[in-house]
């Protein structure tokens, strides 16, 4: 393969300059993870280790292998939401190896609001289950929920991909042998109760986790019976009376332990079918990403540069090098896997589409996972090229891209602008993984563009009447959409709605993509049926 | 070597062991026996013959005369070494031997049972113009008497009562104006305590050190020494380290004390090899005149090494000759002493708990290689609570004491023993002791700082690493995916945070964080068959489980109550309200479907009820008894 070279010089000002700016931008990243990472606030932290339970994050650590990586999914679920009360929309998700093999990890986090269910928490605890889905993840959870939070029950309970989908999905994944095992470490009650109820093993914790449809006090309004929560749904009514679980523990340590050896007992293999190389770092340092790529997201520069600081030895054998050249096409790999990357150089045109559209085959063709470095304003606009086709040609770059059953990867390095979202490998077309940038924006167009379009609009519309529109009243009418469209933009707007799984720090991407393709590497990569292409 | 060409050891260990390699050398056949317990023994491999001589107990096999020698019949043996221990200073074992007309490889008879009453050798040793500690036991109990006897022995003197014990009537005097005074308050206390006031003198000696002296003698009348050992270093009257030269000997007090030990050997008529057992007092450094004899040991010592180290001469090889009849291969002039050797003596126990015995299966047993090492077991061999415990000994060679002392710490330092316990951490710190080291011991020295000798050094940091780095390996007991994988690379990757390298880990229980660090390669790792990992330093074992110990937790009856399983009729009852039980032990049976079901105790604990009484008709789910964990 060939090593890339560089053309960044890590003395010059620019990069200072860059460098300075996206150092803050991970450093704020930072802050607002491990301010995140804490959970709840310290008083109910403490009531919840003064009853001798371990606060959810040190459960995810303790039940990982020693020394394992976790891969934390929605880690600023919920930022800014809910008046701030919910981080991590207080539930922990995300990849972990246990007793070798990697699972999916669900805690609740019950110094947060007891662990209920907001909006944001049932999206994250769906998304986990869909990544546990489809890369094949046994699902471990840890649970300590009062369940559905009842001021946000209409945005929680009913619809499709509300609470009731979380059983569903643990149904379909039992069915097609992705164990699920549940871990009661606190409350389970009605609807939570289905989740250990539901699984293929559970363990409870005794005198610490109950499991019951009413808790005590619903069961006194309606029948009048007066009985403890431990009487009524701990650890011995089910472990000997009830059934409902199978394993009774005397402590979340020995919990843990409990279901490291479940998971140990799964009989799962996983089997790697690719080519898989020595893993070497990049040639370049990673952490000059901070430096080359622009403050400004407007300003262009080759991703090339990027894939350099990526990808194994640097090394990057380019196809079609020569034609379509704003979408950069190669082979490469990262962690010793192979890849297939398609990296945003410029707009699209119908040649760079379309020379996207036929890597994307030879990927699929040979089961060569995708990785999308995604830094796009859009497709090219314009009579020339609406006649030259570029509808069409986009829409074969969108149809191989949504048909690819390849494992897809996708990361927002910069812009993420309208069709330009979709042919690289937007949300709507599952990614198994995506990550994002602390300097990317995403929109449906940006901000400059979106308030000219809608300015121009008006001004057509004001002067079809006779009107005048005098360019201050204009630059008052367009400083709010712009303005908006600054603040949905950006990252932390979109992480904490779930569009993605997580902002991440541009120097931990090759270990992220590593990682995200591992765990991607669980499930057997299926053939690829390809939809109609438009000639 | 004609008198006798196949050799019976009637031992076991390292002591059979060792006279096997020497016997092997000389062209002899070597027979071994062994009980039951020994059955896989190192010492049977050794042996060109093994012959069964019964039960695992000892005074069964192993000290039973008639079954020694029923074996050499057997095996064809010609020839009886008794080793140490067990029938070798045994005076009719001896006669035994000679009388079956075999070669007694060991001294006459005559001369055992001569050393044997110890009172008697002192006599008959005082007699023999060889030292005996100063003292008086006589009827003449007058204080003037007495006082004169005090002044003749010297100050500090002991006044003991004659029917002592537990210290009671004892008085240390250390000048001669305050001997009636003591001898008074020593009286009156042995009157109330004994109702005999009666008294004798002895000695005192302020810092008492062992030195012994290792004879030989011939069937010609010829006796040599092969100079001193010192074998200080005790605990509970048991040598733990022994060396020779003894530090601070100066060539007048070694002059005195070897010719006295020959002549106690030709006193008795000596034949073979033994051992003149002294008392020094230290008090002044080791004097000629403030050196005494105590006993005879009529045998090869377990410290011989060191003197064959000192001198370059094979002790038994020496016994062998002398027992066909030969003459001793060196004049007295011919033995010389070079540099310095130490022994430590490595015992399967555990100093942290009171030194009690430890035994198992030595799943890993590895002793250095740059050390003598004489080893009565092998990896995969057995430590039974049959016998001594004592496994192995190190002994280390240099051209002086100081660096005899640093390598012998360094062996002991670097044996690995698991999961049987041993004393090399004790031994390591006896030997890096300043004032040992300094050569400024007697036989209080271990008693004395016994509280940090046996306490257990903390884990280096290098240990921890160690431990951190193995944790990763063994958290993951899956074989499918060996392949290279990020999972396994990235140590403790953390989104948009530095690595969490730190592992949680339990030493004995306790939990402790480890970080693999670059040190993390400097200690020898074992990963146990149970996941368990185990890091070596400074001869402990440090093991460290990746969970906390909770077995007993969640299984049936984990909350103490012992139910029915089904409706039944109580038949029998083991145990009452108020009785401690150990895990499995029977508390009642219960028959019920025409089957009788056994109960019993989950864990270890006490009985707090027995709530059924035998015949009464239980139902489903019914408690039968409660019972409290420990």
């Amino acid at each position: 393969m060939r090593k890339l070279q560089t053309a960044v010089d890590p003395g010059s000002p620019g990069f200072a300059a860059n460098a300075k700016v996206n150092r803050a931008l991970v450093e704020q990243l930072r802050e607002r993870s491990a301010a995140a990472a804490l959970g709840g606030p310290e008083e109910s932290r403490k009531r919840h280790t003064g009853r001798g339970k371990l606060l959810p994050r040190e459960r995810v650590m303790r039940l990982l292998d020693p020394g394992s990586p976790f891969l934390e999914v929605g880690q600023l679920a919920a930022f800014g939401l809910y008046g701030g009360e919910a981080p991590a929309a207080g539930v922990i998700a995300g990849v972990g190896r246990v007793s070798g093999r990697e699972v999916m990890v669900v805690a609740n986090d019950a110094t947060v609001k007891g662990g209920a269910y907001f909006p944001m928490t049932v999206k994250k605890h769906l998304r986990a289950q869909e990544i546990a889905s489809q890369n094949r993840l046994p699902c471990v959870y840890l649970v300590d929920s009062g369940g559905a939070n009842l001021p946000h029950q209409a945005e929680v309970f009913p619809d499709r991909d509300h609470f009731g989908r979380i059983f569903f999905n643990q149904a379909r994944m039992s069915a097609e042998n992705i164990p699920q095992i549940a871990c009661v470490m606190g409350s389970c009650t009605a609807g939570g109760a289905y989740v250990p109820a539901m699984s293929d093993e559970t363990v409870i914790v005794r005198g610490q986790g109950t499991i019951f449809l009413g808790g005590p006090p619903l069961v006194k309004a309606a029948t009048g019976e007066v009985i403890s929560a431990e009487e009524l749904g701990g650890a011995d009514t089910h472990g000997r009376r009830s059934g409902v679980v199978d394993y009774v523990a005397e402590n979340d340590e020995h919990a843990l332990a409990i279901v490291r050896n479940i998971v140990a007992n799964l009989n799962i293999t996983k089997r790697v079918e690719l080519d898989v190389a020595e893993s070497r770092p990049p040639a370049y340092d990673p952490e000059e990403l901070y430096g080359l790529v622009p403050a400004d997201v407007r300003a262009p520069y080759d991703v090339r540069e990027v894939i350099a600081r990526i990808v194994d030895g640097s090394a990057f054998d380019e196809f079609k090098p020569l034609y379509g050249t704003t979408l950069v096409c190669g082979f490469a790999r990262i962690w010793g896997y192979p890849i297939a990357i398609l990296a945003n150089n410029g707009v699209l045109f119908s040649e760079s589409a379309l020379k996207g559209a036929h890597f994307i085959e030879l990927a699929c063709k040979r089961k060569i996972p995708l990785v999308f470095l995604q830094n796009i304003s859009g497709f090219m606009v314009g009579g020339k090229y609406e006649a030259g086709g570029i509808a069409k040609d986009g829409a074969k770059l969108v149809t191989a891209v949504a048909s690819a059953e390849v494992p897809k990867f996708t990361v927002l390095i910069g812009g993420s602008f309208g069709a330009g979202n979709y042919g690289m490998c937007g949300r709507a077309y599952s990614p198994r993984f995506l990550w994002t940038w602390p300097n990317s924006r995403i929109s449906v167009m940006g901000g400059e563009q979106a308030a000219s379009v809608l300015a121009t609009v008006r001004r057509d519309a004001l002067e079809a009447k006779g009107e005048t529109w005098p360019r201050e009243d204009e630059d008052a009418f367009k400083a709010p959409i712009r303005q908006r469209y600054e603040e949905e933009g950006d990252p932390y707007f979109a992480t904490a709605r779930l569009w993605d799984d997580g902002v991440i720090d541009p120097a931990q991407t090759r270990d992220v993509l590593g990682l995200s393709i591992s765990t991607s590497l669980n499930a057997p990569i299926p053939e690829t049926r390809f939809g109609v292409f438009r000639m | 070597m004609s008198r006798f060409s196949t050799l019976l050891v009637a031992n076991r260990g390292e002591i059979a062991r060792r006279v096997f390699a020497t016997a092997r050398r000389m062209g002899l056949t070597t027979v071994a026996v062994y009980s039951d317990a020994d059955a896989d023994a190192a010492h049977v491999r050794d042996a060109d013959r093994a012959v069964h001589i019964g039960p695992a107990a000892a005074r069964e096999s192993y000290l039973v005369p008639e079954k020694i020698i029923a074996a050499a019949r057997e095996a064809g043996a010609d020839a009886i070494h008794p080793g140490y221990g067990f029938l070798s200073e045994n005076a009719a074992f001896a006669e035994a031997v000679i009388a079956a007309g075999l070669t007694w490889v060991g001294p006459p008879p005559a001369a055992i049972r001569a050393m044997g009453l110890k009172d008697a050798a002192k006599a008959l040793m005082d007699k023999a113009g060889v030292p005996v500690t100063p003292g008086y036991l006589g009827d003449d109990q007058s204080p003037e008497r007495l006082a004169a006897e005090a002044e003749r022995i010297g100050f500090p003197v002991l006044i003991k009562a004659v029917a002592g014990g537990g210290g009671k009537g004892m008085r240390r005097v250390d000048r001669a104006d305050d001997f009636l005074a003591g001898l008074g308050a020593a009286q009156r206390e042995a009157k109330a305590a004994f109702g005999d006031d009666r008294v004798l003198l002895e000695t005192y000696v302020t810092r008492p050190r062992h030195i012994e002296v290792q004879v030989f003698a011939d069937t010609h009348g010829n006796a040599v020494h092969l100079f001193e050992r010192d074998c200080s270093l005790q605990r509970r009257h048991q040598k733990v380290i022994e060396e020779a030269p003894a530090p601070g000997m100066d060539a007048a007090t070694r002059e005195a004390v070897t010719a006295a030990a020959v002549r106690a050997a030709k006193a008795v008529g000596y034949q073979g090899a033994g051992t003149v057992e002294f008392i020094a007092d230290a008090s002044e450094g080791l004097r000629p005149d403030r050196i005494w004899f105590m006993e005879m040991n009529t045998r090869l010592q377990v410290e011989h090494p060191v003197t064959e180290m000192v001198t370059g001469q094979d002790l038994v090889e020496w016994q062998l000759r002398v027992a066909a009849g030969e003459h001793l291969p060196l004049r007295q002039d011919e033995i010389t002493l070079s540099g310095h050797a130490v022994e430590a003596r490595l015992y399967a126990e555990n100093p942290a708990s009171g030194f009690l015995p430890s035994t198992g299966v030595l799943e890993h047993f590895r002793l250095p290689e740059n050390v003598r090492v004489d080893s009565g077991v092998e990896e995969g061999g057995e430590v039974t609570p049959f016998y001594d415990p004592m496994i192995a000994k190190l002994i280390a060679h240099a051209p002086n004491r100081e660096l005899a002392l640093a390598a012998l710490a360094s062996a002991c330092d670097a044996v690995e023993v698991f999961p049987v316990r041993t004393n090399a951490g004790f031994l390591t710190r006896c030997l890096e002791e300043p004032d040992f080291i300094a050569g400024d011991v007697d036989t209080g020295f271990i008693e004395r700082r016994l509280e940090e000798l046996v306490t257990t050094s903390e884990p280096s940091p290098a240990v921890l690493a160690g431990a951190a780095a193995a944790a990763m390996i063994a958290g993951d007991d899956s074989l499918s995916e060996q392949a290279p994988s990020p999972w396994r690379e990235l140590a403790g990757f953390r989104l948009n945070a530095p690595p969490q390298q730190a592992v949680r880990l339990f030493l004995d229980g306790k939990a402790v964080m480890a970080e693999p660090s670059e040190t993390a390669g400097s200690r020898s790792v074992l990963l146990t068959d149970e996941n368990d990992i185990v890091v070596f330093e400074h001869g402990e074992a440090f093991r460290f489980t990746l969970a906390p110990d909770v077995s007993r937790a969640g299984e049936a009856g984990g909350d103490g109550q012992i139910r029915s399983p089904m409706p039944g009729k109580v038949t029998a009852l083991s145990v009452e309200a108020g009785a401690r039980v150990t895990k499995g032990q029977p508390l009642l049976v219960l028959e019920a479907m025409k089957m009788e079901h056994a109960m019993s105790a989950p864990f270890d604990g006490l009985v707090e009820e027995v709530s059924v009484s035998v015949g009464a008709q239980v139902s489903e789910g019914a408690v039968l008894v409660r019972l409290a964990a420990d």
